[in-house]
């Protein structure tokens, strides 16, 4: 079966960087797996990349040392990138190609399928409405993550991008809706203290079990890491619309991924674009990033949560730019925030769900949420300016309603941005809101109708709380 | 073969922009370079597992769109390809290769004649009428070249495929149409630009209108509003029909359109949506260089229903995308990059979109008819920043420039258009129109928020260094005018139930009311009245409120309001 699929060739004509020019390979269509092997019977793998009547292109996904134009062999597998797929990859561990790392047997596979998928077709599209609970309040209260979303977490160097992750990974849930629920990790890049960060993660949470993990590590090959997030989303589309099951794909870090991206790039002399990146990283990450989504007439769902860490802490550094002209909002992590000692340290105000309105309200998680959410941002925003004026003009030179203002700032990064390691319900979350509200003078509450304040605000008939019920 | 493109060898007679069918599947593509034997085809579709040696077809036709009955209410890719009529026939994901018939086949049109035999036809001509959405009514009409007298005139139902009109000499004419996209559908001469397309939107009507017949740019980062605005202006704009394309951008945004547009209605015929709409989606995910045909696709729709007279706004979600797109084909041929690795001539394509909007004389034997095409393109510079090419060329073309401004959008004020850098160009020549329409008093009331909006930014630096409580009674009163301006009038909901729209004579009724209101206040500051009475005993709040009461309650509420400033703030005096 293998080899009638395959054609040989031993005409490898030149070798530059990566790249390897073979003459004659009439067969090779782009995109195309292609093995070399080598006289110590060592195989190598690759990829055309260019085909034309003098060339064919493989680009190699490992080193080039010890290829050989005269005693090389050239196989070429006459098709791309593939994985088979079964209900059985749950629970299992694989590399950034998809080979097992768990010392497990090779998946059976129902189906094999080409990593690169197809397009959603527009019109199949169905919209993301369900409110996913993460137990963040800085998400599900001011930036709520749907169903078939794609959020960005936007990290900088040294923030607990990780942490975070590996909340999501053990806490998300969609209330009240048991089952058919599964996290797909893809890791790229990352070091091997991340890596096992992530894999102790997944095993003492119990999550390992409904997760399928892809695994390309910082010195795994480069060209591979382009392959990791492709092959985890054909992982996640197949669970998700073949099985029905509500995919949570963690791709962690982009950055590197980006980087991977660069640097073959650079090996094929493309005409570089802005720092570097090739023109099409808008297009190569959509095509990542728009494989999250549902499907008319199909139960599962695709939500993306990627990781991308800012060089620089910069949010114009094209890696962030572009991811945030493409997913449905972000999630930006502060240095500031994260020197004071709060986790997570979220910074709200460049936050953004823009598929929020969809997922919450009454009959999904309450009436008061969107006002409520407004409210806060609204009094937060106001209270990081007063203390931007005050470290010119000194807090002394405010007047009261402006320390309120200001007080109110630090108590919401503290209380309600900040909560260590508990996981709160949405209710929770909400209800503390009303609580930091309540500091302040109700006249200044323009954004919550007086009718809510009487209701959720303090001693209202609703309020989830009591001053002896606080922590 | 590399990316996007392929090279072919041995098309004899083929000829640029003409339309191949590339391998086994006969993915589409267009001849976009021909050297020797060799032409170069860019391909509109994903070229992953076409071979050196598979075959290429050429077919002697120009990447053109079907005119017809059945694009209103329709959603196509970027080279028009129905999506409901591709998923039919290959499912939830677009296959490789797959096919449908641009106009449908099957759909039957009643057809009325307006044309009789013996009747002279010549281009232009309108032989008849189709109701194609009970708001559409889709005029058919010659086709350039076709010259004679009518022989047979047939009505009823037909296909589009069908004859309706036989000329003397068997010519047979049929409802559908065929136009080269990337060349302008002729007009017979420019009119100047008068009426406003209104938006609904106050910042937009009130201080940055753009005109029907005209362009106007949207620069803003990610999050700052663009779709929002484009989509707002997709359901409100003054305009009987709308070409959308998104091209390049979200198949959510799309989704959400397609889902949306169908339930909602406009505010003038109070018809659903999508009965005056037409959507071009080539997502980011779908191929490249259909994106980069998206756009043409749009406008040459939008200017074929302009030929029957209508009044069409395209708006573009993102012409960035499309330079990408551009650029991305340009590489792949190696043609010397200018500025960012975009083509050198990424500006004259650009004008060359833009310069297709107008308002304009028609051809045909009625020299008296008009019709508009109004382009709106948003612009997504990288990292927010406008000095790009994309944005400068834009701008280089825009009759209004509407700057999105991510600080404003972090505040949460919406929609995010920085009224220090926007501008419009032809507000002087919609003036009269304003002035006869809306208010007889509309300029000194415009001038009057962008005074008060100039004086708060001029104040800003000052309370920056001296803090707040150092400025003078007259001063803080001004920026609180500035804040009620801002807050009660400029900013404004998309969801809003009532806000999100708000038509001209609203606007105009609350922009009076607040600058009566605001005035209330500065008089009783000249008079000495205390900062503390000024700012606390008018009712502020409700004013701030005033944009979310309903039409019926309006005019109540306006009276209430004024009488109630100027009791507070003692208005006996003035
Ligand atoms: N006029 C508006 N009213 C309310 N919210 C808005 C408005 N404009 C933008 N937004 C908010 O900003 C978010 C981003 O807007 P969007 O138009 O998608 O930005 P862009 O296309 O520039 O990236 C939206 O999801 C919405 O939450
Ligand atoms: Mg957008």
């Amino acid at each position: 079966m293998e080899d009638l699929l395959t054609a040989e060739y031993r005409t490898i004509e030149a070798v530059k960087g990566p790249l390897v020019f073979v003459r004659h390979a009439r067969r090779a269509a782009l995109g195309d797996l292609v093995t070399l092997e080598i006289p110590s019977n060592e195989i190598r793998s690759g990829q055309v990349i260019e085909a034309s009547e003098k060339w064919t292109i493989v680009q190699l996904f490992g080193p080039s040392d010890r290829i050989s134009p005269g005693t090389t062999w050239v196989k070429f597998a006459e098709e791309g990138a593939h994985i088979a797929l079964s209900p059985l990859i749950l629970g299992r561990i694989f590399s950034g190609s998809g080979e097992p790392l768990d010392s497990l047997p090779q998946v059976p596979p129902l189906e094999r399928r080409d990593v690169h998928g197809s397009a959603i077709n527009p019109v199949c599209r169905d919209l993301p409405t369900d409110f996913i609970q993460t137990g963040l309040s800085a998400i599900d209260g001011l930036n709520t993550l749907v169903r078939g979303q794609k959020l960005p977490i936007f990290s900088c160097p040294g923030l607990p991008a990780g942490e975070i992750a590996a909340h999501l990974i053990s806490h998300a849930c969609v209330p009240n809706e048991e089952g058919g629920f599964a996290v797909v990790f893809a890791a790229m890049g990352i070091s091997s203290r991340e890596a096992r960060f992530y894999l102790e993660t997944f095993e003492s949470s119990g999550a390992l079990e409904h997760s399928v993990i892809f695994m390309n590590l910082a010195d795994d090959a480069v060209i591979e890491r382009l392959l990791t997030p492709r092959f985890a989303l054909a992982a996640a589309e197949y669970l998700a619309f073949d099985r029905n099951m509500h995919v949570l794909v963690v791709l962690c870090d982009m950055t590197h991924y980006c980087n991977a991206l660069r640097e073959v790039s650079s090996s094929r002399e493309e005409i570089p674009g802005r720092r570097g990146y090739p023109g099409y990283l808008y297009t190569d990450l959509a095509g990542i990033y728009e494989r999250a989504g549902r499907i008319k007439g199909r139960s599962g769902s695709v939500t993306q949560i990627p990781i991308l860490t800012m060089p620089d802490d910069d949010i114009t550094h094209p890696v962030p730019d572009l991811t945030g002209y493409i997913t449905e909002g972000q999630i930006v992590l502060d240095r500031r925030l994260h020197r004071k000692g709060i986790f997570p340290p979220i910074q709200v105000l460049p936050s953004l769900s823009r598929l929020m309105d969809r997922g919450i309200g009454e009959g999904r998680t309450r009436e008061d949420h969107r006002p409520l959410a407004d409210q806060l941002y609204a009094c937060y925003a106001r209270g990081t300016d007063q203390r931007r004026v005050a470290s010119i003009i000194g807090e002394e030179a405010l007047n009261e309603t402006d320390r309120m203002f200001l007080r109110f700032a630090e108590d919401f990064e503290r209380g309600f941005v900040g909560q260590g390691v508990e996981s709160r319900s949405i209710s929770k979350t909400l209800d503390l809101g009303w609580r930091l509200l309540a500091a302040l003078p109700e006249a200044e509450l323009v954004r919550v109708s007086k009718d809510l304040i009487r209701r959720y605000g303090a001693g209202g008939e609703e309020h989830g709380w009591t001053e002896n019920q606080q922590t | 073969m590399a990316g996007p493109t392929v090279q072919a060898r041995g098309l004899s007679g083929c000829f640029m922009n003409e339309i191949a069918r590339v391998g086994p599947w006969g993915l589409t593509g267009e001849i976009i370079r021909i050297e020797g034997d060799l032409a170069t085809i860019q391909v509109y579709e994903e070229t992953v597992g076409l071979k050196v040696g598979d075959p290429v077809r050429t077919t002697g036709e120009l990447l053109s769109v079907e005119l017809g009955p059945g694009l209103v209410g329709e959603i196509f890719d970027g080279i028009q390809r129905p999506l409901p009529r591709l998923s039919a026939l290959s499912g939830d994901f677009i296959q490789k290769g797959a096919e449908a018939k641009r106009l449908d086949r099957e759909r039957l049109w009643s057809f009325e004649a307006r044309v009789k035999k013996g009747d002279l036809v010549e281009w232009g001509t309108i032989l008849g009428a189709v109701k194609e959405t009970p708001r559409i009514s889709h005029l058919v009409f010659a086709a350039k070249g076709v010259r004679g007298l009518v022989d047979e005139v047939r009505e009823g139902d037909f296909a589009v495929t069908e004859p309706v009109v036989i000329l003397e000499g068997g010519e047979t004419i049929t409802m559908r149409q065929k136009w080269n996209v990337r060349e302008p559908r002729p007009v017979r001469g420019r009119l100047p630009l008068e009426t406003p397309l209104l938006t609904g939107q106050r910042t937009v009507d009130t201080l940055f209108p753009i005109a029907e017949g005209g362009t106007a740019v949207i620069p803003g980062g990610f999050g700052s509003g663009k779709t929002v605005i484009e989509q707002t202006i997709a359901k409100y704009a003054s305009a009987d029909l709308i070409v959308y394309i998104g091209c390049g951008e979200r198949g959510n945004e799309m989704a959400d359109t397609l889902s949306q547009f169908p339930r909602l209605t406009d505010p003038y015929a109070g018809r659903p949506l999508m009965e005056r709409t037409i959507l071009i989606a080539n997502t980011s995910n779908m191929p490249v260089a259909a994106r980069e045909a998206s756009i043409f696709t749009g406008v040459t729709i939008a200017e074929y229903y302009r030929d029957m007279g209508y009044r069409v706004a395209v708006l573009a979600d993102s012409t960035s995308r499309w330079a990408e797109a551009l650029r991305e084909i340009s590489s792949r041929l190696e043609e010397i990059p200018g500025e960012e690795g975009y083509p050198t001539y990424l500006a004259s394509r650009l004008s060359a979109f833009y310069e297709r909007a107008g308002r304009f004389l028609l051809i045909g034997p009625d020299e008296k008819r008009t019709g508009s095409v109004t382009i709106i393109g948003a612009v997504s510079p990288p990292g927010g920043d406008f000095s790009e090419p994309v944005t400068q060329a834009s701008l280089q073309m825009a009759s209004t420039f509407w700057a999105l401004d991510t600080d404003l959008a972090n505040q949460r004020h919406f929609p995010a258009i920085n009224w220090r850098m926007s501008f419009s160009l032809t507000y002087p020549s919609l003036l009269k129109w304003y002035r006869q329409l809306a208010s007889s008093e509309w300029s000194s009331l415009v001038r009057e928020v962008h005074e008060v909006l100039q004086q708060e930014e001029d104040l800003a630096e000052i309370v920056r260094i001296i803090g707040l409580d150092s400025v003078a009674d007259r001063e803080r009163v001004l920026l609180e005018a500035a804040r009620m301006l801002r807050e009660g009038y400029l900013r404004q909901s998309a969801v809003h139930p009532v806000d999100a729209y708000c038509s001209i004579r609203r606007q105009v009724k609350l922009l009076s009311t607040f600058v009566f209101c605001t005035g209330r206040m500065f008089a009783a500051a000249e008079r000495g009245l205390p900062l503390d009475l000024i700012l606390g005993a008018p009712p502020l709040e409700a004013l701030l409120r005033l944009k979310e009461v309903c039409d019926e309650d309006l005019d109540v509420r306006i009276a209430e309001l004024r009488r109630d400033f100027s009791t507070s703030l003692g208005a006996g005096v003035v």
